[in-house]
């Protein structure tokens, strides 16, 4: 599992790679939670780019709840974005279809939350 | 073994409206529109083969009451919900009035959906029965007593019939009672919870619910990894979806059907039941979790397959 970060314009891209289950679900909080601080700062977005996270268990959904708890307090959002399939679903049947928005992906994100990051993020 | 649901309701005992025999008459007759049925049978058949089981059926509103039959003759319980009521009219109707009989039951704790079945035990009222109530929390007998009181209850508890009996437990150790090796564990919920597993005969059965899991815990989950090991049948607290039971409702001691399917597929059990059903779910509600668990355990499976059921009132599987 690897947590890497970019920033574009008023957006942090967070891209999560590999698998969380309750074995990694801690290192995954610890990999995270500094981009929430410094993302959402003064009501900045964090994108989730899950476009590369095959698994996550119960363990690691409580993570990214605890993470949006924390970007709502900063003023923020958590968006989650291009979820594989087996992901989506799991987002389904856990209900955290409820809690977070979700778009099938970065440039569809972007185009609606923060034009300028998208243009930020083409402009490379 | 033989386990049969006598409730499966969570925190409270609910009933099927008006509106909702209403709702279910109506579906049923749109789904045989155009239908003949020559004979009752012919009817019949169509009700139980064509009929989705939430309109044909209802999942019941009796609170926490499980049976495991091993036909030793005892009666082996767990916990005293409204199940309780109908339990005890079963067992009237099996045996002879002069028969006597013993029960033991396996408390989870003393919340008052897992005992307000007792005072409608008729057995407790039937002299030569012995009614032996097991638990891990000090208070049982004083739960059990204040229960039976006025102003809350005409009959006084020392008025019962029965010869009752309370045994305190000692949880993580293996005691032997009715012919089962019976292992209680400490769980997450308001003043404590306990799990039961039952092994008898090479089978396993374990009784857990109102067990919240934080499943980031790593021992936490190990420990229920452990617990579960290899059961026959998990019967499990799925009264929230996940999203609730780590939000709203975080800290209010249940789980959910994704956490079920996880410490299963990890302790390698064989069949997921789920249990303790949320008292505003209707029949509806109660089967679309189970058709989303299936699809869970389907998309995440690594290992043989593992069943899922969702209990009813009625219900019985045979392991």
């Amino acid at each position: 599992m690897q947590v890497s970060a970019q920033r574009y314009a008023d957006v942090l891209m967070v891209t999560v790679d590999g698998r969380i289950d309750y074995v990694n679900a801690e290192e995954f909080k610890t990999a995270l939670m500094p981009h929430l601080s410094n993302g959402t700062t003064g009501g900045n977005q964090v994108v989730l780019d899950l476009s590369r996270l095959e698994y996550i268990s119960s363990a690691g959904l409580r993570v990214l709840m605890i993470a949006a708890r924390e970007a709502k307090a900063k003023q923020g959002k958590l968006i989650a974005v291009a979820l594989q399939p087996v992901v989506r679903e799991i987002f389904e049947i856990s209900k955290f279809t409820l809690v977070f928005q979700l778009f099938d992906s970065v440039q569809e994100a972007l185009q609606k939350i923060s034009p300028a990051a998208l243009a930020a993020m083409k402009s490379g | 073994m033989h386990i049969r649901f006598w409730g499966t309701r969570g925190s409270l005992p609910v009933s099927l409206t008006a509106a909702d025999i209403k709702h279910k008459i109506v579906e049923s007759l749109v789904a045989a529109a155009g239908r003949s049925f020559r004979t009752r049978q012919d009817a019949q058949s169509f009700v139980e083969k064509e009929l989705p089981f939430s309109v044909s059926h209802t999942y019941g509103g009796n609170s926490s009451c499980v049976e495991l039959d091993v036909g030793s003759g005892d009666y082996v319980l767990c916990d005293l919900g409204t199940g309780a009521r109908p339990f005890g009219l079963h067992v009237l109707t099996q045996k002879k009035p002069a028969k006597s009989s013993t029960f033991h039951v396996f408390l989870s704790h003393l919340h008052w959906d897992h005992i307000m079945g007792f005072p409608f035990l008729v057995p407790a009222y039937i002299p030569g029965n012995r009614i032996v109530i097991y638990g891990c929390h000090e208070a049982i007998e004083q739960a059990f007593r204040k229960q039976h009181s006025a102003p809350c209850f005409p009959v006084d508890f020392s008025q019962l019939a029965a010869q009752i009996e309370f045994v305190r437990l000692e949880p993580g150790k293996r005691h032997r009672v009715a012919g089962f090796e019976v292992t209680p564990k400490l769980q997450m919920h308001g003043g404590d919870s306990y799990g039961y597993r039952f092994e008898h005969g090479g089978k396993t059965v374990v009784y857990s619910t109102d067990s919240e899991h934080k499943t980031d815990d790593q021992a936490s989950t190990r420990e229920f990894v452990e617990f579960f090991n290899k059961a026959d049948l998990v019967i499990f607290d799925a009264m929230y979806s996940l999203a609730e039971t780590v939000s709203v409702k975080e800290d209010w001691g249940h789980s959910s059907n994704i956490v079920g399917v996880e410490l299963c597929q990890l302790a390698q059990a064989k069949h997921l039941c789920l249990f303790h059903h949320e008292p505003v779910y209707s029949d509806a509600k109660i089967a679309s979790v189970l058709e989303e668990t299936l699809r869970l355990e389907q998309i995440t499976r690594d290992g043989p397959p593992l069943r899922i059921s969702s209990a009813y009132d009625g219900m019985e599987i045979v392991i």
